[in-house]
């Protein structure tokens, strides 16, 4: 065979895929951006370098895998936009904190809005977001055409554009990159990453979770951290905990590639569409959930159809445009439409992240740092004290419905 | 989209359909006797299973009547009660 037609080496992996040792300090269950974010910042920022993450399937293949890569900030309540922003603040240094491209790209996010009810909730929260430090502007309808000149501004479509809400620094990251490199940086400092191990069930002491029974073996550790997104339910209840979340098929598609037509991401919550032209050149779009509960990474083809006629009539532009593939991801979400991260009660070593419901993404390493900050102290950060699960027993709800941007 | 049978229309595509949750949650027969974690299991959590789950519909579009199914979620599946 000659040179020029033998395939490439391959190049060097970025982490060492780990046979499980019988016992860790923290064992991390979820493999996705969460739980990798989780296992660098403990290592790099605690020192706690004995650390597995178990992974079920492959790296990051769950929602990680599945998402739209919409990064923002501009959340209502002032316990949202701690978290969010400080999440926000995190990506735009996070080429750096990981030595590696994620191709964080600062275009700016757009929401929509249709009817009085939205122009007076966007404003709003543009006026929160702005008493929190947070960069949010209202634009009108002939801004809003000024900036995106392939949304029809004018008075034609059923639901017109009556302005925006717009957030500069927010934007999108390619998401594969993101996971690989908090695995590359994880590993380096001696995290363990393990996949293709299904957790199967708990042992326990008392008040204490003692070890991790799994697909590869049972393995101890001294603390447990779920970040298992749509199955933290499934493993709650392995734990006799009953977790307030629902878990919902949420669609996305992609178009062909075509020329860059779309240089920021337009969110519409009324007539459920988000759209953003990723760096390759595909559109890439998402809705809202299916209602039902449903774990099958699939949902119904009803729910596109109607996306795609909120994108058609927004930008008519798209109508010639076809869809490459469609998929969906399995989405746990809170009554309150906001995560819960703290203590699992009523275990003293077990930490649960979950109910982000569908905007888990853009936390990715705002979260990391919060939550293993609390599993190392062992006490709630406290940017996510009023994430704690208790708050749906004092009703100190964090209503987030209005700028979780996906009706559920 | 799923293929729902409704108990008196029949079988009706999906659209025609509202989905009402778990089945069988009762409001408390003594409301006055809950405490604050009582309060927050009835209103707040519900059943969330990875394999058959019984659950209320509406046949919004048709005969406008709930009725009770088992779905699967994870095949999509679904049988009647008997």
């Amino acid at each position: 065979m000659r040179t020029s037609e033998r395939l490439p080496e391959h190049p060097e992996f970025l982490w060492q895929d780990r046979e499980p040792r019988g016992a860790y300090d923290v064992v991390v269950v979820g493999g996705g951006g969460h739980g990798l974010a989780t296992a660098y910042y403990l290592a790099r920022h605690h020192g706690i370098t004995n650390v597995a993450v178990l992974e079920k399937g492959w790296l990051a293949g769950g929602n990680m895998a599945r998402n739209t890569t919409i990064i923002r900030s501009n959340y209502l309540w002032d316990e949202s936009a701690g978290i969010y922003e400080h999440s926000l603040r995190l990506w735009e240094g996070l080429e750096d904190e990981l030595e590696t491209p994620v191709l964080f790209s600062q275009r700016g996010v757009l929401n929509l809005a249709h009817s009085l009810g939205d122009v007076r909730e966007s404003r709003r929260r543009v006026n929160a977001n702005q008493l929190n430090g947070i960069d949010a502007q209202w634009l009108d309808a002939a801004e809003v055409g000024k900036l995106v000149p392939i949304l029809d501004v004018t008075d034609r479509p059923r639901h017109r554009v009556l302005g925006a809400t717009y957030q500069p620094r927010a934007g999108i990251a390619k998401h594969d990159y993101v996971a690989w490199g908090f695995a590359r940086a994880a590993h380096a400092l001696g995290v363990d990453i393990v996949q293709n191990c299904v957790v199967e069930d708990f042992e326990t002491d008392g008040d204490v979770v003692t070890a991790i029974r799994t697909s590869r073996g049972r393995i101890a550790c001294g603390t447990l951290a779920l970040a298992a997104a749509g199955h933290s339910a499934v493993l709650a209840e392995r734990l006799g905990v009953r977790l307030p979340v629902q878990s919902h098929p949420l669609q996305a598609l992609v178009s062909e590639l075509l020329e860059p037509v779309l240089d920021t991401v337009v969110m519409s919550n009324a007539v459920h569409v988000y759209v953003s032209q990723a760096h390759k050149g595909e559109l890439v779009m998402g809705a809202g959930v299916d209602p039902y509960v449903g774990y099958g990474q699939r949902g119904s083809i009803h729910v596109v159809e109607e996306q795609m006629a909120a994108a058609v009539e927004l930008f008519p532009v798209f109508a010639r445009a076809h869809v490459l593939r469609t998929w969906a991801g399995i989405v746990d979400v809170t009554p309150d439409a906001s995560p819960v991260v703290g203590h699992l009660p009523p275990y003293a070593n077990a930490f649960v992240n979950c109910g982000w419901g569908t905007g888990g993404f853009k936390a990715t390493p705002g979260l990391g740092a919060v939550y293993a900050d609390t599993i190392a102290h062992g006490r709630p950060h406290p940017l996510a004290e009023p994430f704690a699960l208790d708050r749906f027993r004092t009703g100190r709800l964090i209503d987030e419905h209005g700028a979780a941007a996906v009706a559920h | 989209m799923m293929s729902l049978p409704c108990p008196h229309c029949g079988p009706r595509d999906e659209t025609e359909f509202g989905y009402g949750g778990q089945a069988g949650v009762a409001y408390p027969a003594r409301p006055g006797d809950l405490d604050d974690r009582a309060w927050a299991e009835y209103l707040f959590v519900r059943d969330n299973p990875r394999g058959w789950s019984t659950e209320r519909w509406v046949h919004r579009a048709g005969c406008r009547q709930w009725f009770v199914l088992r779905r699967h979620t994870v095949t999509h599946e679904i049988e009647s009660p008997a």
